[in-house]
């Protein structure tokens, strides 16, 4: 199954984010190896430079690291995987509230909304 | 080593128009690239000067340093954009025919592909749909190992499933220093296995850059790019 891409934005950020979130839904444990670029490239159907280049780019940002002769594998630095998930949720964060204030809500009234949601779905019977 | 295409001021002239004019361009190994543009822009002209079956009026286009001629073809594998197989022809014989002409072809990759798509060796090309029949032409063109290869409109015809599949065919079958050139309409269907685009407009290049850069730059996919650069 070709991966779901976003037409308008840059191929090899969305092949990036994609890798970081199979890394953090445990598609990749720590220390796997990951497949080759022409075999991600295949799977995802995009072109094999730009998965050269995200692969490069996570390699850039230490989430990946490469042994010259056997491939590439997902870090084992525990802190820095912590970090990514902390940068992928502040960044879900702020987009909620931008889209909340598009539709006219405040950063306090939004908060409330998000209590009351969870207050409802707590109270729900069977959920 | 030269660049595996090279055009300087190519021009091309039919009568009295020009169907390419001054063309200035250098591609280079290992690249998926996109020939996009309106009908009569110049797309299947550059593909037929670069396979030899056209004759510049002007200027010079060059692969791999040699003009077109019987030395090129050894290297570049050309899909044109109607079929030139005999009719007569079982698809077996076209491989075959295939298989004779060029020491670069692989039969058993033909093969392998033949499988996948349930194509029948023994039916005439002229029982073939127009679909099937392009498939088995492209088919034929990526068994070859060439270090070039032009794609006139190579999915135009097939459905859509068939045109994931014809995709997938060339990513897996072109190595990583050859160059694919490919000319459609179907921007949107081949956007994500595109190095570069490149956007001909009366014969002269309007844009060359790559996928991403445009997706950066201008915060918009190839296809809406190009449906507003050639708005009618």
């Amino acid at each position: 199954m070709p991966w779901k891409l976003d037409s308008s934005r840059p191929i090899y950020l969305q092949l990036m984010e994609r890798i970081q979130h199979d890394i953090i839904s445990g598609v990749y444990r720590p220390g796997d190896k990951i497949p080759s670029v022409r075999d991600l490239a295949l799977e995802a159907s995009v072109n094999p430079n730009t998965m050269q280049k995200a692969l490069s780019e996570l390699e850039r940002s230490g989430l990946v690291y490469s042994q010259r002769t056997s491939g590439r594998f997902i870090t084992e630095d525990e802190k820095m995987l912590k970090k990514m998930k902390m940068d992928l949720a502040a960044e879900h964060i702020q987009q909620f509230f931008e889209q909340m204030h598009h539709l006219g809500f405040s950063d306090e009234e939004a908060l409330d909304l998000i209590r009351e949601t969870l207050r409802r779905k707590n109270n729900e019977p069977d959920s | 080593m030269s660049p595996i295409l090279e055009c300087r001021n190519l021009t091309k002239k039919y009568g009295g128009s020009y169907a390419l004019s001054g063309l200035n361009l250098t591609l280079e190994r290992g690249e998926i690239i996109g020939l996009l543009g309106p009908n009569g822009s110049g797309k299947s002209s550059l593909i037929k000067l670069a396979a030899g079956v056209l004759q510049p009026t002007a200027g010079e286009i060059l692969l791999s340093g040699k003009a077109p001629g019987a030395e090129t073809k050894r290297f570049v594998s050309y899909l044109p954009d109607r079929s030139y197989l005999g009719r007569q022809m079982r698809v077996s014989e076209a491989v075959d025919y295939y298989n004779t002409f060029y020491d670069n072809f692989r039969p058993e990759r033909a093969s392998g592909m033949l499988d996948s798509l349930e194509i029948d060796r023994r039916a005439r090309l002229s029982s073939l749909s127009k679909g099937t029949l392009e498939k088995v032409q492209l088919i034929l063109v990526m068994s070859r190992d060439a270090d070039l290869y032009l794609l006139d409109e190579p999915i135009g015809g097939v459905d859509p499933a068939a045109r994931d599949y014809i995709l997938q065919t060339i990513l897996t079958n072109y190595n990583e220093n050859a160059t694919v050139l490919l000319s459609t309409h179907l921007i949107s269907d081949i956007e994500n296995i595109l190095d570069r685009v490149l956007f001909l407009r009366g014969g002269q290049l309007a844009l060359n850059a790559s996928v991403d850069e445009i997706r950066t730059e201008y915060g918009k996919s190839v296809d809406t790019l190009f449906r507003e650069v050639f708005k009618c």
